[in-house]
């Protein structure tokens, strides 16, 4: 049963040069909104986003597949541990802190990050160490226009990173076996974090991440192997020299620095050179996939390699 | 409990044994294993390869400490850990590299885990081809029981393969590891022990003592 219309009070009509900029305000201040006030942020919240000329064309992986095959150790080795544990982390509040090497150290919290920068939608490929690729659309800005905004200083050379440490919501950074020494930490040079390609992640297919993919936020660096693209980031250090990984220190001679996708390196225990690309084809006989240097990316990154043996610089 | 299980027919050993790889196989061919198929029916064929393995090595530690003796059950007990070593060399060859000779080639020669993979498979080809009563005959107990001895190099083998698959030490490899490490302990300290029993009850050296004191004695006179 309908009752009669209310009149609309004149106050609750958006004045029109709002209303014409409603996509600028969405992208924005809507973004900043998805992300505050939700409590533990449990349920995906859709995104505003444009689209990305650095999208690749290749059919998305199911997001069933990208939200229940992870690796994000700090919940367990298994690939189902993530979507399982992840649930108890709390993302709510987060900030993210920025030192280091930088002219403006600050704590910014995620709405503050968030206020400031236009989301895009970056289909990219996904290569993991292990073997396996998935095609991701993620929603996310570049990770320059964050750290220019610290202004980073003439002598910072390498950019750090950190991954939450909570061993009380991650199950994984207690107990007997410790696989990693915690927290988390990735990192890159300086023209590597500047590339375009090279961007903070808050979101998949439309809606903010799920906590086992890295939320509330997390780097994604398409052209190197999975594991460089750290997750659920609380600290961002501009430094000057190489600073340590958490798979170089736990491995130095299997997993490198740079970490570029290559098949001509081999990882010393299994071949680099072929991909299962993950829900493609019908499960069981889904055929392997040559791997592409740079994992496709040679066109837009091989530059900053120039003059550098990749054998030696793995 | 031992009467029983003398009595009891190894046929339901074979099929419950078996069942968890037909079942495996059964949601691989449905697409229910998750996003990766291929590595999780890879993963799980090895598995029960080693638990078998692990279980076969139980059965003497287990009725020398008092235990049910199983050892009516470890023939079959070994042709399920071949059973699944076969199927997890298959599933690798067909599924996850498409029968393409040149990567497999390339693999086995090139990829330690890989190479130890199959040395522990080609040990348990003759064990498997050997375990029925009448190759035992033909070969003779003491010849067929020392080509079975080879299962513990197998078994090394496999918990070696394991830990090389993954990344980092996860707990579950480590598991098995330490499994084969104290089933082989467990058999190295029984011989010695009996070894040195047999030695310390022999009449050989305190009679050769006594003897050589003796003769001196005979000698001094």
């Amino acid at each position: 049963m309908t009752r009669g219309l209310k009149p609309i009070a004149s106050s609750e009509i958006t004045p029109r040069e709002i209303y014409i900029r409603r996509r600028e305000f969405l992208g924005g201040a809507l973004a900043a909104a998805a992300f505050a006030g939700l409590p533990g942020r449990a349920c995906a919240t859709p995104l505003t986003f444009s689209k990305s000329a650095y999208s690749t064309d290749e059919p998305p992986t199911p997001k069933e597949d990208i939200t229940s095959y992870n690796n994000f150790y700090e919940f367990g080795t298994s690939k189902s541990s993530p979507s399982r544990y992840a649930g108890r982390m709390k993302t709510n509040p987060w900030s993210v802190k920025i030192d280091g090497l930088v002219s403006k150290p600050a704590t910014y919290a995620l709405e503050d990050i968030l206020k400031t920068v236009t989301l895009e939608e970056r289909i990219y490929r996904l290569r993991c160490v292990e073997g396996w690729s998935m095609v991701i659309p993620w929603i996310g800005f570049p990770l320059s226009d964050l750290l220019k905004r610290a202004e980073p200083l003439g002598s910072a050379k390498f950019v750090a990173f950190e991954t939450l440490v909570r061993p009380s919501e991650m199950p994984g950074q207690s107990g007997w076996f410790q696989t990693l020494d915690w927290p988390y930490t990735e990192g890159l040079r300086l023209d590597e974090a500047m590339h375009p390609l090279t961007i903070l992640a808050v979101g998949l297919y439309g809606e903010t991440l799920p906590n086992q993919d890295g939320a509330p936020i997390r780097l994604v660096v398409p052209w190197k192997y999975g594991f460089k693209s750290i997750k659920s980031i609380v600290r961002i250090s501009l430094v000057e020299t190489q600073p340590a990984t958490a798979w170089n220190k736990e491995a130095p001679n299997e997993y490198g620095f740079y970490s570029n996708v290559n098949p001509e390196v081999d990882h010393p225990r299994w071949s680099q050179s072929t991909e299962r690309r993950i829900g493609e084809g019908s499960g069981l006989f889904a055929a392997r996939r040559p791997t592409l240097p740079f994992n496709g990316y040679a066109d837009q990154v091989a530059s900053l390699y120039t003059g550098m043996d990749l054998k030696a610089y793995f | 409990m031992q009467r029983a299980l003398n009595a009891a027919p190894r046929w339901p050993l074979y099929a419950a044994g078996a069942a968890p790889g037909v079942w495996i196989f059964w949601l691989a061919l449905n697409d229910r294993l998750g996003a990766d198929p291929v590595k999780e029916l890879e993963h799980a064929l090895g598995l029960w390869a080693l638990r078998f393995i692990v279980a076969g090595l139980a059965v003497t530690p287990l009725r020398r400490l008092g235990g049910p003796s199983l050892v009516r059950f470890r023939r079959a007990l070994g042709l399920l850990a071949f059973f699944y070593a076969c199927a997890h060399l298959l599933s690798y060859l067909l599924f996850d590299q498409g029968l393409n000779a040149h990567a497999i080639a390339a693999d086995i020669l090139k990829r330690p885990y890989i190479t130890i993979g199959m040395f522990a498979f080609a040990i348990l080809v003759p064990l498997a081809v050997t375990s029925n009563a009448a190759m035992i005959r033909r070969m003779g107990a003491a010849a067929w029981q020392k080509l079975h001895r080879w299962v513990y190099v197998a078994a090394v083998a496999a918990a070696i393969h394991f830990i090389m698959v993954v990344k980092s030490w996860p707990a579950e490899p480590l598991i098995y590891a330490a499994l084969v490490a104290l089933l082989l302990l467990a058999r190295a300290e029984f011989s010695l022990r009996r070894r040195f029993e047999r030695f310390s009850r022999a009449p050989g050296r305190r009679h050769r003592q006594e003897r050589g004191a003796a003769l001196e004695a005979i000698q001094a006179k």
